[in-house]
């Protein structure tokens, strides 16, 4: 079954996209879409070291993503620069310093556009067990940090004062985020990355009744979009990595169109609950 | 001053300095087990930042704070937004930042007049809605020490006094150490045992009562704010607790209310018989 290319592209791009969208619902609830892209940026200076030292491009991409992470945490808190100006500076000088590096290397054959764009079609076997392996790896440990990572979106003060250490979170999280960019590097490309995180997660916010239910219709829009696109790129001869965007964008379209109210699961399920609670009240 | 052996967070000689000044310094100060503490001075005197070093969120540059080991913290911060991106009922907003019993969500929503609000999102709160409603899930933690930050904030006046009231009352049930931060320089609950009153350093100090007739207070907020809050004192000279005994605003407690027992200062007037 893994011998088909197109089988393989499918279980890595519907793996990546099940780690993408939890973890894009969080990108989304505190404005870290900027950040994203700084983060995905430089991990194409990942692969130009790796390249040069001849070392695992995932590990590489995860290493140079995790420390700009660190790094802009670190800055944020000096808190000299307005951090929008600082995202803007250190997003494409790491993209032009990747590109530099890429072209200084001439003994190098390198497929620009599949880095950039992704080169879905190419994943091998190793690829898929990776894309796998990190993955559950990543979604187990933002289970872990699910509750202090949350209170400290909801309230960072407030998680701190009751013992919820954000500070601790928010530096795993960022480590996540690094690790997520690696994976999918090859699915979408490193300037597409970005919308693999937020567009299914901006998707789930019309649709769920909660934080929780978000992260997981976010991972099933994900995958969605990765069959859509998938399937769409094989029919019309498109890319794969930027048809599966067009098609995450097309199901965020759809998700703001207006729902007949019997349709909608949200107000159902307001309705439902104010019901109950009518009952209740008439009860007692 | 003395560490107390058993306060939940003491403060000695506590000052932040930033940005070449000091924001606060020299606070001494600390929460019992079952008191409440309240903080008030005009703005900028540093009473979030006395708060905010009382819960370990700073830490002091000079001097310590210091909080009794594994003390469980219930915070009402005097504001939260919560982002539209994020959908989040009350119901799970009470979960915040720990597991809580679902008899204590209900009972503690109930005790805060949210009880409707159970199923509503967040966001859509009105200011007074969300403020009951982050009453409430503090209160369900079952804190040792509970902090707020300006609590009444967006409440109308008789919304004030129920909120002041509702705040005695969860300190009476839960014997925990409430420190309170005060917006309003007119209305200090009669509740309060010790009144810290803040401008940059520690004022005064004392009873509601010895803080209203000093002259530091008089001399920070005028004579008229320290006779209006004499006059409040005489609309809620005393609290029923829950084991029936009443607590006079002098800080004693007898069995019954009588009116000329001394511990009043006049009769009860309308507003009294509206709460």
């Amino acid at each position: 079954m893994l011998d088909d290319f197109f089988t393989r592209a499918l279980i890595a791009g519907i793996g990546t996209a099940l780690v993408a969208g939890p973890l894009g619902c969080f990108i989304v609830w505190r404005r870290l879409a900027y950040f994203g892209d700084t983060l995905s940026h430089a991990a194409l200076l990942g692969v130009a070291l790796a390249l040069l030292f001849e070392v695992n491009i995932e590990l590489a991409v995860f290493a140079v993503s995790g420390c700009v992470a660190i790094a802009l945490l670190l800055l944020q808190k000096r808190a000299a620069v307005s951090s929008d100006a600082l995202l803007g500076l250190l997003s494409h000088s790491a993209l032009a310093i990747g590109l530099v590096v890429l072209a200084f290397m001439t003994w190098v054959r390198v497929d620009l556009m599949g880095f950039l764009f992704g080169d879905i079609l190419a994943v091998s076997k190793m690829d898929i067990a990776i894309i796998w392996f990190g993955g559950a790896l990543v979604l187990a440990i933002l289970a872990m940090i699910w509750r202090p990572l949350f209170a400290a979106t909801v309230n960072r003060e407030l998680a701190a004062a009751e013992g919820m250490n954000p500070g601790r979170a928010n530096v795993v999280f960022m480590l996540l985020m690094a690790a997520v960019i690696a994976i999918s590097m090859k699915i979408v490309g490193v300037l597409l990355i970005t919308a693999m995180l937020i567009i299914p997660a901006a998707t789930a916010r019309r649709l769920a009744p909660g934080p929780e239910q978000m992260a997981m219709i976010a991972a099933a829009v994900g995958a969605m979009a990765v069959m859509g696109g998938l399937f769409g790129s094989l029919e019309w001869d498109t890319p794969a990595g930027p048809s599966i965007v067009v098609a995450a964008l097309c199901f965020f379209i759809l998700s703001i169109l207006p729902v007949p109210a019997r349709l909608s699961l949200v107000s159902r399920e307001e309705g439902r609950s104010c019901d109950e609670f009518n009952e209740g009240d008439t009860r007692s | 001053m003395l560490q107390r052996p058993d306060a939940l967070v003491t403060l000695d000689n506590a000052g932040i300095h930033r940005g070449g000044r000091w924001l606060v310094r020299g606070i001494s100060m600390s929460v019992d087990a079952g008191e409440i503490v309240t903080l008030i001075g005009p703005n900028g005197s540093g009473k979030s930042t006395t708060a905010r070093m009382a819960l370990g969120l700073i830490a002091p540059d000079e001097g310590t704070a210091s909080r009794r080991r594994a003390i469980r913290v219930a915070y009402v911060p005097q504001k939260l937004t919560v982002d539209w991106t994020l959908p989040l009922k009350v119901s799970q907003f009470m979960h915040l930042t720990g597991r809580v019993g679902a008899d204590e969500a209900q009972a503690a929503l109930a005790a805060t007049d949210a009880t409707r609000l159970t199923h509503a999102e967040v966001r859509t709160l009105s200011g007074g809605e969300f403020q009951r409603v982050m009453l409430a899930r503090a209160m369900a933690r079952r804190p040792d020490l509970l902090v707020l930050d300006e609590p009444v904030q967006g409440v109308d006046f008789t919304g004030e006094i129920a909120l002041y009231e509702l705040i005695g009352r969860i300190r009476d049930e839960l014997g925990c150490g409430v420190l309170l931060i005060s917006h309003d320089l007119h209305v200090v609950m009669a509740a309060t045992d010790r009144v810290f009153c803040l401008n940059g350093h520690v004022c005064c100090s004392g009873t509601p009562k010895s803080v209203a007739l000093s002259p530091e207070y008089r001399a920070l907020f005028g004579n008229r704010a320290a006779s209006t809050l004499a006059v409040y004192e005489h609309d809620h000279d005393h609290t029923h607790l829950a084991d029936g005994r009443v607590r006079h605003a002098d800080g004693s407690i007898t069995d019954h209310c009588h009116p000329d027992d001394g511990h009043h200062h006049e009769e009860p007037d309308k507003e009294r018989s509206d709460a």
